[in-house]
């Protein structure tokens, strides 16, 4: 009786779970994805609140000898690097550099291979057969020594990073979001949607787009994680963000010098790299789990 | 009695590609050459087995499928040349009734946008008075409006069937095609379904062109009966006139395989030998000449035409045109 009694409880007041709302509900037991997300979380708000309460300039190199290649102590709890400059504030304000940098391309990257990912899917034909050519050129393309070109034409700067990062990064998106329009467009829903009489904009935003939402969102996840990366790459290299405007590619590039004297100047923007790439990639694969069309039907 | 479509000739050949090229290596004869017609409030039923054409059929007429020869006018009014764009007026009049409950349906859409759809992209209303369309229409056909803003895949089957349906009937459409629209559930919900179908019919003044494997869905519900094998109508009469006087053999087989419920009754079965032949490569003249066990020599010379026998009755066979030779009759 008691039983019964529940059951018709929980009938009543049972909550129409959207699909969001049945991934967010997954995605809360996935422990690693929970890690990640609340160590993402915490590096996040330290790099942005950071420099608003360590109010010490990134830049600012002290005149005189006696301020180089401190140890931390008060003054520069992370210590000093080889121009006096104070690594904590370096740290804080090269994490707003390598993520910004991530998030911006990244995003773009994945907005555009949408875009053009929807176009080709959706109209395939002579369209497909271009644009997809194009893909297959441009990822054949090796990148670095191109973008080692690249940047000796379009300058050093975080925009110059963010764009070459952009340009070679979104042919993987076109490819993930064309595939999954060429399966939606064998669905019947999409030929219902053809006999009410919805125009082909339409079908492509309001009925595939949302269709294609999780692999997006997976993409967009892992491909921040390693557009960091790859900024810390190109900066390592010296092509990417120029000093003094410091990231945790170029913090890292400093530091080889030192690698043997100075360990630390390593280690700060390498665990940072390290632990914002690895929450990246948890909460990716926590989505990807969360989001698995398997588990649904 | 007034028609409302009229199909003259109707020919869909599917191109199959093949070689380096991708050019055509031959046809598939998926609809080849059928003509009928579809009076106005009635329902007509289009059976065969898989691969006869039947669902082609229903899709080319509503435009889904371009056709690749021949005539279809609704209304008086000749459709088979329009273009995409000129047929999405002509959508709030013909609407289609799916198979798959489940993929029909956009998983990502809650159930009362998928019934508005049809309202907003013609634009009929403003959005208070689709909206209450949209719950005048979910009672219509039996969901709760409580469901407006669940997803797809908290419902059964026929819960889901009943959306589409919802979905077709919202604009007041006179023409409806229902493509095996019970075939994918299972039997408790078929006739529960089915009676709503009818039902809607007399409230709304619905035509339907029902397409269906299962005879006895087919006779429930419809005023008369085509039969299809391999891209041709074979026979099409009236209802009660094609169960007790079936004229070509393929009806015959058909409808001597329909189990009777008692087991006293012993009948005589007619048991078809082998496959239905390739649409790709069909049988010369007669296409049903290879499985048919009166099938002379005149089969493989020359095609049957469809031949009205008696008032209403349609027969596509050499043998019954001179005159019923064959008697068959089903109790």
């Amino acid at each position: 009786m008691a039983n019964e009694l529940t059951l018709e409880e929980k009938s009543k007041g049972r909550e129409s779970y959207s699909y969001w709302g049945l991934v967010f509900k997954r995605l809360r037991k996935h422990s690693m994805a929970m890690i990640g997300f609340f160590l993402l979380l915490i590096i996040i708000a330290v790099v942005i609140l950071g420099p608003l309460i360590w109010r010490v300039s990134p830049t600012q190199q002290p005149e005189g000898m006696e301020d180089i290649l401190l140890s931390p102590c008060a003054a520069h709890p992370f210590g000093t690097d080889e121009y006096g400059r104070d690594i904590l504030a370096r740290f804080l304000y090269g994490g707003r550099v390598s993520i910004f940098i991530g998030f911006m391309a990244a995003i773009s990257s994945v907005f555009f291979g949408t875009v053009i990912g929807l176009i080709t899917g959706f109209f395939g034909g002579k369209i497909d057969t271009v644009l997809m050519r194009l893909v297959d050129i441009m990822l054949s393309i090796p990148t670095f020594p191109l973008l080692i070109a690249l940047a000796s034409v379009l300058g050093k700067g975080v925009w110059q990073i963010i764009l070459v990062i952009f340009v070679f990064g979104w042919m993987g998106d076109a490819r993930l979001v064309r595939s999954v329009v060429l399966s939606l467009k064998e669905e019947e829903f999409s030929e219902a949607a053809k006999a009410i009489g919805v125009s082909p904009l339409r079908i492509m935003f309001v009925h595939y787009l949302p269709n294609v939402m999780a692999p997006i969102i997976v993409s967009t996840t892992l491909g921040i994680g390693g557009a960091i990366v790859y900024e810390a790459s190109i900066s390592f290299l010296g092509f990417g963000v120029q000093a003094p405007l410091p990231s945790w590619g170029n913090m890292l590039q400093h530091a080889q010098d030192y690698i043997f004297t100075h360990q630390a100047l390593v280690w700060y923007p390498g665990i940072a790299i390290f632990l914002t790439v690895l929450s990246f990639n948890f909460m990716g694969d926590g989505l990807r789990d969360a989001m698995d069309p398997r588990l649904y039907r | 009695m007034k028609k409302i479509l009229e199909v003259q000739n109707l020919v869909k050949y599917f191109p199959v590609l093949g070689g380096v090229f991708s050019r055509p290596v031959g046809y598939v004869k998926a609809v080849d050459d059928v003509s009928f017609h579809i009076f106005e409030g009635e329902t007509f039923g289009l059976v065969g087995e898989s691969g006869s054409g039947k669902t082609t059929t229903g899709k080319t007429l509503l435009k889904l499928i371009e056709p690749t020869k021949g005539k279809i006018i609704f209304e008086g009014k000749d459709i088979s040349k329009l273009s995409t764009s000129e047929m999405r007026s002509l959508r709030k009049s013909m609407q289609i009734i799916f198979q798959d409950p489940y993929g029909s349906l956009n998983p990502r859409l809650p159930v009362g946008e998928i019934i508005r759809e049809p309202l907003l992209v013609h634009k009929i209303g403003t959005k208070k008075e689709q909206e209450e369309r949209v719950v005048e229409i979910m009672k219509l056909v039996g969901l709760r409006p409580e469901y407006l803003h669940r997803y797809p895949h908290e419902f059964s089957g026929g819960q889901r069937q009943r959306i589409g349906i919802a979905r077709s009937i919202v604009m007041n459409p006179k023409f409806i095609v229902a493509d095996e629209p019970v075939s994918a559930l299972d039997a408790s919900v078929q006739a529960q379904v089915l009676n709503l179908l009818l039902e809607l019919q007399q409230k709304l003044a619905l035509t339907y062109l029902l397409v269906a494997h299962n005879l006895a869905v087919v006779r429930h519900i419809s005023d008369r009966i085509g039969v299809m094998y391999l891209g041709k109508l074979v026979e099409v009469a009236e209802t009660k006139e094609l169960f007790s006087k079936p004229l070509h053999p393929y009806t015959q087989a058909l409808l001597s395989a329909i189990p009777i419920p008692d087991p006293e009754v012993k009948k005589e079965r007619i048991l078809l030998q082998g496959d239905i032949p390739s649409p790709i490569n069909p049988p010369s003249g007669c296409r049903f000449r290879t499985r048919c066990r009166y099938a002379k020599d005149i089969c493989a010379e020359k095609e049957p035409s469809l031949v009205e026998v008696s008032d209403g009755h349609f027969v596509s066979c050499h043998f019954v045109k001179k005159g019923p030779v064959i008697e068959y009759t089903i109790k």
